[in-house]
């Protein structure tokens, strides 16, 4: 490695074309395609009498209506169960369209296709739908007690009950010298992408083929969903992700009834057809994620050490269950942190509600988890009067206990072993960088100012990069340039130039020599997507294994040429070069014209590779045996089991006693990805996840009434902060590089917004002194809160009343 | 996301635009901050637009010494800007500020607000507290119509037929008189949970002769609440604001949303109320001193 750009803060190359309107997204493409718009429901839960759509045909501009009696094949059968699991006795999930009963507000009921949006919006107002309502159901505590079922034949409203445990659990906490008990919820949040989903269908007659663009998470199994939905064969379906203006998870989920229904339409009517998703449909037809509700009971000694740990969690999966259980397992095994657990049991019962289908969203389940230890150790500070930041350094995993084995399995499969970490140097960087020490003095300061000051934090550890596999692509030119592809798709995390990073790094090139392609089908067909901080160790593994794949094959190319051994040679710059020999070098480029024998010389670099310009030996075929023309190479990396990452991040709030609003005045993050590709990319990454994490703390829920109507579904009222509702985020950096793979990195896309909920409900119950057990929190409700002369008060604002010091 | 279908009209004089309202369904556009949002989710859907931005003479600011008339057209990132209007009456600067963010005040207009009579509006209430007016032109040619005649309900008014809000007018502020104007939002820009705009008026000896509030995203339509009993007479140094506050909280009449409870914008009203008052006191005493 020789041109160093790995772990450089190389600015990112595709913003200068996505921030200048350059992006090419889903709806820049096919300004005259067929629109199609929805009929979605407007009941939470009702049976479909009728559908009339007479009035609807007298629309000008109507081209094609579909009902569910319009599905054939596949496509009238369920949407798949994308992850099954064994513990997810009772999955459900829609049907493209629906067959006779709804079960949120927004499911798709109508497909209208015309000659435009305006237009196929008219002909969807015309259409006329019969309904009978059903009970609806709304609320993990609604769908526990089971008055009414989401699912007729499921009536106790439970798709699964997850559950682990590491030993006995009733023993350990009966032989535990404490115990405490409490129940808490988490509320909705939702991905919110800038661009919503969207789909654009052509297909090719003469050719018999379909090409699609998606804005998705993971272009190679919607390819593979719409063959299988569609009948059609895998190699008559191209799949591409074009600029995706964020997703967040959201687009992970597939395929989405618009995904099918789209190119069903583009081929029923041999015309370009595209639907753009708008905000509303998103709030209502997409997914949302992170209700629990959560009763916790710890055993814990004198000193604060964790004996046992037995949580059981009501999780609100929404109407359906395409995703499977991933976020209620992920919950359950990364509650554990970066904590010795010596007795642990997790039930996760996940119901069914009539709202919008749960999956994974930014921390899939880890927020929830976070804030369910992390106010576990708040709690046990209070009870035995010690720091908070104490109690948490003597629950953790010593450095020396790596790999670390907590005796859980993970959402892949596999078991929770962590590869390495280093959780004391992170909680001693965090009170350092948070100036945890002087909170006393600042709650009095700023007690001087009338305003109550209150500081908590939060740590997590990550499992990031699962498997199963990604792959990764490298070209070299003629030409000089380096053609990169990988599989899974890009949503602005900057994959382009952090892929760019490693292959120029690993194969020696100016990085200006290198483009990089994700998420089209066309380029490169394997790939599993883009989710769980996996691309970086996942494509980014795999890219810097064929990029020293073609770095082998250029040496030995080159060493023929220049008559020297493979391994005295060097790439820099684009030059293969003799080491310590200056003079006696080739382009790279040559080395890749070398690499393809022609006859024809089409170009005059082309003339260098024919069969008479060169000298060769008449013994050996021109493409040695296992050999291949053209200088690329092609690998996967498929990882034993996912890497952790881990952070500490924490809160400081200033409350105004008189409006009880809420200003996070400061904010500290330490954050440990392992080895950094680039590090103001990761940066950015924590920027944007503590923005959600802000958000899902303090502004954003899903206002659903109890008929199952979300009274929030606008940007005007569901709260996603502004730039001026962020706090200004100090960083710090750790490093623990993981032994797992190449390059020793470890995922950082959702660590930003892992403990934001936990610190700064820490932070607000600091400053208040009364217990939160409720978030998000919004002023109306902290107000509530504090008049409320039942609501506990906490050991800590009881003793520092006893000391006369404000609470 | 899209508006149902309509028809757009850019007539380019009063008369036309009236005559083209006259049509079943017509609905004036100027800056279309609140209608377009209303259009795309086809919770309304007129039969005709008639964007009066082509209208002449609409567009204007003009100050007097009675106050300040504010043409159909001026948006209010130019109201926001105009010093001439600050110095006569500050509460327009002040209550402007508060109006959503730049790209909407830039295209929104102060009249069309105050046209769309919503209770969640700035521009609403300070035409309330300031005792202002609107100009209406119909058929039958302009009248003047007083804010308490003209705000019915939530998002309506009493303009009836084919009519266009010309202006409005806030009078002066008078003298020995100071404003303020506050709002706790959810976040920076969006409808305040609750605001608070106040007039302090001082008589000659520097004592609190009136005090005066309106309120915004409380009650349906905006009121003017006189607090002058809670403070009458104090010198303006040592008036208890938090009596006027806590005076305030007893004659409101908030509603429960999504987004905060009545008990919490009660609670506001008070904490705004004690907090702008004090702030237009010192004012109204500077002023006072000043003049």
């Amino acid at each position: 490695m020789t041109t160093k750009l790995f772990g450089e803060p190389v600015r990112r190359r595709e913003d200068q074309r996505l921030i200048t309107g350059k992006g090419r997204y889903l709806d820049d493409i096919g300004p005259n395609a067929l629109a199609a718009a929805f009929v979605r429901s407007p009941h939470a839960h009702a049976r479909i009498v009728d559908i009339d759509v007479d009035a609807a045909l007298e629309v000008e501009g109507l081209v094609a209506i579909y009902t569910y009696e319009d599905l054939t094949g596949p496509m009238a059968e369920p949407l798949p169960v994308l992850i099954p699991h064994p513990q997810m006795h009772a999955p459900r999930t829609g049907f493209p369209l629906a067959n006779g009963e709804v079960n949120h507000v927004g499911e798709p009921i109508v497909m209208v296709v015309a000659t435009d949006r305006y237009v196929a919006e008219d002909a969807c107002d015309r259409i006329l739908v019969t309904y009978e309502e059903l009970p609806v159901v709304v609320g993990v505590d609604v769908a526990r007690a089971a008055t009414a079922a989401v699912h007729e034949e499921i009536p106790d409203n439970v798709a699964a009950r997850h559950h682990q445990e590491t030993g006995d659990v009733e023993p350990a906490l009966a032989a535990s010298p404490r115990t405490l008990s409490f129940t808490q919820y988490i509320e909705r949040s939702a991905c919110m992408p800038m661009e919503g989903k969207g789909v654009h269908a052509r297909w090719d007659s003469d050719d018999r083929s379909l090409r699609v663009y998606t804005s998705t998470q993971a272009s190679t199994s919607v390819r593979a969903a719409i063959a299988a939905k569609l009948d059609l064969s895998l190699d008559k379906v191209e799949v591409i992700a074009p600029d995706v203006g964020g997703g967040f998870g959201v687009k992970i989920v597939h395929p989405w009834p618009e995904e099918l229904l789209v190119p069903m339409a583009a081929i029923a009517l041999g015309q370009e057809v595209k639907w753009a998703e708008d905000r509303r449909e998103h709030f209502i037809g997409s997914a949302h994620e992170r209700q629990q509700r959560q009763e916790i009971t710890v055993g814990y000694d004198d000193d604060g050490r964790i004996t046992a740990l037995d949580v059981h969690i009501w999780h609100d999966n929404g109407a359906y269950t395409p995703y499977g259980i991933i976020v209620p397992i992920v919950t359950a095994t990364q509650l554990v942190g970066p904590y010795v657990i010596p007795v642990y049991r997790v039930v996760v019962e996940s119901v069914f509600t009539n709202t919008v289908i749960v999956t994974p969203y930014r921390g899939a389940g880890r927020p929830q988890g976070c804030y369910a230890m992390e106010r576990t150790m708040d709690r046990i500070a209070d009870d035995l009067g010690l720091d908070r930041a104490l109690v948490r350094e003597r629950n953790l995993i010593q450095t020396d206990q790596f790999p670390y084995d907590h005796h859980l399995t993970f959402q892949d499969g596999r078991p929770v072993i962590y590869d390495s970490g280093d959780y004391p140097g992170l909680l001693d960087k965090l009170r350092t960088l948070v100036g945890w020490s002087e909170a006393d003095r600042l709650r009095a300061e700023a007690a001087t100012r009338g305003k109550l000051l209150g500081v908590g934090m939060a740590m997590y550890v990550e499992g990031t990069g699962p498997g199963p596999y990604e792959g990764g692509h490298v070209q070299v030119l003629g030409s000089g340039k380096v053609l990169v592809s990988t599989g899974l798709t890009s949503q602005g995390q900057g994959h382009e130039t952090a892929f760019a990073q490693i292959v120029a790094s690993e194969l020696g090139v100016p990085i200006e020599d290198v483009e990089v392609t994700t998420g089209d089908t066309r380029r490169f067909g394997y790939a599993v997507g883009t989710f769980a901080s996996r691309a970086a160790v996942m494509s980014g593994n795999a890219i810097a294994l064929a990029a020293r794949g073609v770095r082998e094959k250029a040496l030995r190319i080159a060493a023929d040429v220049l008559e020297a051994a493979p391994e005295d040679l060097e790439i820099d710059e684009g030059l293969v070069q003799v080491k310590g020999v200056p003079g006696t070098s080739i382009p790279l480029r040559t080395v890749a014209v070398l690499s393809n024998p022609l006859r024809y010389a089409f170009d005059e670099a082309a003339k260098q590779a024919t069969q008479f310009a060169r000298a060769g030996s008449d013994d050996k075929p021109p493409v040695a045996e296992g050999d291949a023309p053209g200088l690329e190479h092609r690998d996967y990396y498929s990882p034993i089991r996912s890497t952790f990452a881990s952070g500490a991040h924490a809160a400081i709030v200033e409350i105004d006693p008189a409006t009880w609003e809420i200003d996070v005045v400061k904010y500290a993050v330490v954050h440990d990805c392992g080895n950094v590709v680039n590090p103001m990319i990761v940066e950015g990454q924590v920027h944007g996840g503590v923005a959600q994490g802000v958000g899902g703390a303090l502004y954003e829920r899903m206002a659903y009434d109890a008929d199952g109507q979300l009274q929030n579904a606008s940007f005007m009222d569901f709260l996603m902060p502004y730039a001026s509702e962020v706090p200004d985020i100090d960083i710090d950096h750790q490093q623990t590089p993981s032994p797992l793979n190449p390059l020793g990195i470890k995922g950082a896309g959702e660590a930003g917004v892992i403990p934001g909920t936990a610190a700064i409900a820490s932070a607000i119950e600091d400053a208040v002194g009364r217990r939160i057990t409720s978030m998000p929190i919004s002023p109306t409700e902290l107000y509530d809160l504090v008049r409320n002369p039942t609501a506990e008060r906490t050991a800590a604002a009881e003793r520092r009343s006893e000391n006369g010091v404000l609470a | 996301m899209k508006p149902a279908p309509f028809r757009y009209a850019d007539p380019g004089s009063l008369d036309e635009a009236l005559e083209v309202l006259a049509e079943e369904g017509a609905k004036v556009l100027a800056g279309g901050q609140s209608l377009l949002p209303l259009l795309s989710m086809r919770l309304a859907a007129p039969a005709t637009l008639v964007d009066i931005n082509r209208v002449p003479g609409l567009d204007s600011i003009e100050v007097t010494g009675d106050g300040v008339t504010v043409g159909a057209l001026v948006r209010h990132n130019s109201l926001l800007h105009d010093d001439a209007a600050a110095r006569s009456q500050p509460l327009l600067t002040r209550a402007t500020a508060n109006v959503a963010h730049p790209a909407v005040r830039n295209r929104g207009t102060t009249v069309g607000s105050i046209a769309h009579a919503d209770p969640s509006g700035e521009m609403t209430a300070v035409l309330a507290l300031t005792d202002g007016s609107v100009t209406v032109a119909g058929a039958a040619g302009s009248e003047v119509v007083g804010w308490r005649d003209l705000f019915v309900g939530p998002l309506e008014t009493s303009i009836a037929g084919p009519a266009v809000v010309t202006s409005a007018f806030f009078p002066a502020l008078p003298p020995r008189s100071g404003t303020a104007f506050q709002e706790v939002a959810r976040r920076k820009g969006d409808y305040a949970v609750c605001g608070a705009g106040v007039v302090v008026t001082l008589d000659a000896g520097r004592r609190v002769a009136s005090v005066r509030a309106s309120y915004v995203s409380v009650g349906l339509t905006p009121e003017v609440h006189d607090l002058t009993e809670a403070v009458a007479g104090s010198p303006v140094e040592k008036a208890d604001w938090a009596a006027a506050g806590a005076l305030a909280r007893t004659l409101v009449d908030p509603d429960t949303d999504i987004h905060a409870s009545a008990h919490y914008r009660r609670l506001l009203v008070g904490v705004l109320t004690e907090r702008t008052l004090a702030e237009a006191a010192a004012e109204a005493a500077a002023r006072a001193t000043r003049e």
